[in-house]
């Protein structure tokens, strides 16, 4: 009998034994299925930084009809709720108790300030939640040039002069957060496969002591490998599968990019992602440890560093250099290229090719890891 | 009385044993606290909504004394980098969809004979919208200055809105997320930990032996507790000074008020990973439950998007979770100096889910053996 079928005999019963393992534990299907349609579901209706109906707290010391004008816009903002409130000191109080996210006030002498020169209005907001509160302050300040602007008009003082910005946003033309968050979420749920799935398998067999009677056997480093990550490829192109239909069919994020350079793309950082996890496994040989750093060296990561909500331009160089490290990062840039701006070769190909890059080294590394040797 | 001493004893016993096999293992020790102060750290420096960097590509038709100086006041932010000097509107698509420029400037050929005559002098803004809250917060911040610019030409001035941000002055996103991680971070690894703890005897069978010691499964309980609920003080403690002496945020409120909050709100964590240990059979399927836990725990806490943002529905969820009170009381207690009458809600959840999932949890020790 050749060596090559050999490699096949042994390859086909390691991967139905690692099968029978994945399917018995009923956990497993639990992360691999259950899991990622949940976050699907938890992403796409539970995380917005769109704010709605803001209520915001109004208080009136100028009462002249300029005075009303001027703040009548906030009404028109769908995004705001105004209250009208009696005095600051009431406002404030509504204020801490979180009853509303500002306060606008008309100082007394508005109506007087506004006919020399510009006019003041304050605007408070509570600091504490910074994204609401610079929201919030981007729609006063919206809904109160416009309404200024619609005074001048009807007083025909000429059209406005001054410098107006004609805004259009690419790949997302309405600002919808979703369309942002959602391809993101492509990412977590591979990473979530990699990292959780298998970064106990190995940790597992070498605290049971299989692993060393897998070496006494004529089996291969590289077989293990393989049949370890089979099975797992499989639950993952599933999820992938699942992860682009609710984006596309549920949330209405459009495709723009071409489908199969994505499911191509995907595998490889699933694969890469999976590598990373056994790699984790084989290094630590205990799964105390292995499910630790997983958490530490992949999930939070891809969370908070790879671009999937903080804009990486923002941050510092060193935690820029940190973030280009992970294979998360590439992934992100490339899945919402391709989701909402398009097929950008060259973004595309580089991505890629850091992609597999890590996915030979991971390969070579953890192939060494599984060498028969005991120590 | 004497019971009672050997009772207390005897689960102090227990606690000195798990704290030992917890801190024996050199690889557990780095496990347990390096990631708390390296994440405290990559995660203040990584995680801004703050623009520092916005590369922008300019087309300038007008080639004017006007958008010379409009584009200086831009580029003297500090923030605006000109990245490309672009002779045609047609060049701006390739540095966009490349990612090289966040956006681009079109300034047409009038421009300074319009702001000159007085009439409206547009400029088009084009934007990459893959991260809109970097596009919306860029063009909010082109509009101030082009208006700025604007009054400096004699155009009629805008109505100024003075903001003044309560606990926060200048808005930094940094304040608002840094106190978050004090729950969220250490509720990660407490989880965890917690869910191990007992899997893995379980998975050792030594567990079965620590039933018939003549410890109650409420000492076991205790003694299992008290170690995990130490660590996630310890780790909640190192982001504390890292945030309170590195960035230097300041804390406006009472610190013995903050660690009530975070005692009840580590010991509902650690119920709730005691509760998964207990189902759990093997280490495997307790941080696979663990992970299934922490992901929509962290999800629907408020720590990336608040938590009316969120539809009703699961707002109404997010009462079954710890984590949306704890940063909820830690950022009001840091930031706002909040005192206990303005926050004791926030324990009422807490309280409740430890009575809820302790017993549950020391109930299943006793009821499920495989």
């Amino acid at each position: 009998m050749s060596g090559g079928s050999g490699f096949h005999r042994r390859l086909v019963a390691l991967i139905r034994k690692e099968t029978r393992q994945l399917m018995r534990d009923r956990s497993n299907l639990l992360v691999g299925l259950i899991l990622p349609l949940a976050l699907i579901l938890l992403f796409g209706y539970g995380l917005s930084f769109d704010v709605e109906n803001a209520p915001v707290a109004v208080v009136m010391e100028d009462s002249s009809p300029i005075a009303r004008d001027t703040v009548a816009g906030l009404s028109g903002s769908p995004y705001l709720a105004p209250v009208m409130v009696g005095s600051m000191a009431e406002a404030e109080t509504l204020m801490r108790a979180k009853k509303v996210d500002g306060i606008v006030r008309v100082p007394v002498d508005f109506a007087v300030s506004r006919a020399t020169g510009s006019g003041h209005i304050q605007l408070v907001v509570n600091g504490a939640d910074s994204t609401t509160a610079s929201t919030i302050e981007g729609y006063v300040s919206g809904a109160i040039q416009t309404s200024s602007q619609h005074m001048a008009d009807r007083a025909g003082g000429g059209a406005g002069v001054g410098i107006t910005l004609i805004t259009r946003t690419w790949f997302n033309e309405a600002g919808n957060s979703r369309w942002y968050l959602v391809p993101g979420l492509l990412v977590l749920v591979m990473t979530l496969i990699g990292a959780f799935l298998t970064s106990l398998l190995i940790a597992r067999e070498w605290e049971r002591g299989t692993l060393e009677s897998l070496f006494v056997t004529p089996v291969r480093p590289s077989e293990i490998l393989l049949s370890k990550l089979a099975p797992y490829l499989v639950i993952g192109a599933i999820d992938m599968v699942m992860c682009l239909l609710c984006a596309r069919f549920l949330f209405d994020v459009p495709i723009r990019g071409s489908l199969v350079v994505i499911v191509i793309a995907s595998l490889l950082y699933l694969i890469v992602s999976l590598l990373l996890g056994l790699l984790i496994s084989g290094a630590t040989r205990n799964q105390f440890a292995a499910s630790q750093i997983a958490l530490l060296a992949s999930f939070m990561p891809a969370m908070m560093l790879s671009g999937f909500v903080f804009d990486l331009r923002n941050v510092p160089i060193v935690i820029q250099v940190i973030a280009q490290v992970l294979p998360a990062t590439h992934f992100m840039q490339l899945v919402k290229t391709l989701f909402l701006a398009g097929t950008v070769w060259p973004i595309v190909i580089k991505s890629c090719a850091i992609l597999a890059a890590y996915g030979a080294l991971l390969a070579f590394l953890t192939r060494r890891m599984l060498a028969k040797r005991l120590d | 009385m004497s019971d009672l001493i050997t009772s207390v004893g005897s689960v102090l016993a227990l606690i000195r044993k798990e704290i030992l096999a917890l801190v024996k293992d050199p690889a557990n020790r780095v496990v347990l606290f390096a990631p708390a102060l390296m994440q405290a750290l990559l995660f203040g420096y990584g995680a801004t909504y703050d623009l520092t960097h916005v590369p922008y590509a300019v087309v300038d038709q007008s080639r004017s004394a006007a958008s010379t100086a409009f584009l200086a006041r831009l580029d003297g932010t500090g923030v605006f980098r000109r990245e490309a000097t672009l002779a045609s509107n047609a060049e701006i698509a390739g540095l966009i969809d490349s990612g090289e420029v966040l956006l681009a400037l079109s300034i047409p050929a009038d421009f300074e004979r319009r702001l000159t005559d007085g009439e409206e002098a547009p400029i088009q803004v084009i934007l990459d919208g893959r991260n809109s809250s970097t596009a919306g917060a860029a063009a909010g911040q082109i509009g101030t200055i082009a208006a700025d610019y604007a009054v400096s030409r004699g155009a009629s001035p805008p109505i100024t809105i003075e903001r003044r941000a309560w606990y926060n002055p200048n808005l930094e996103s940094r304040w608002t997320l840094m106190p978050a991680l004090i729950a969220a971070l250490s509720l990660m690894q407490t989880l965890l930990l917690a869910a191990l703890s007992v899997a893995r005897e379980r998975e050792q069978g030594t567990f079965d032996q620590l039933l018939v010691t003549p410890l109650t499964p409420m000492q076991i309980l205790i003694g299992k507790a008290v170690p995990s609920i130490l660590v996630g003080l310890i780790q909640s403690t190192i982001i504390l000074l890292v945030i309170r002496f590195w960035f230097q945020i300041p804390m406006n409120g009472s610190y013995w008020l903050l660690y009530l909050g975070l005692v009840s709100f580590t010991g509902a964590g650690v119920g709730l990973g005691l509760s998964i240990s207990a189902l759990s059979v093997t280490m495997q399927q307790a941080m696979l439950y663990t992970f299934i836990s922490i992901m929509p725990l962290t999800l629907l806490s408020g720590l990336l998007t608040p938590v009316h943002n969120m539809p009703e529905v699961l707002q109404v969820v997010t009462f079954i979770n710890p984590l949306r009170f704890g940063i909820d009381f830690v950022r009001r207690v840091y930031l706002e100096g909040a005192g206990f009458a303005d926050i004791w809600f926030d324990f009422v959840p807490l309280l409740a889910m430890m009575a809820v999932t302790l017993p549950l949890a020391a109930w299943l020790f006793r009821n499920r053996l495989s």
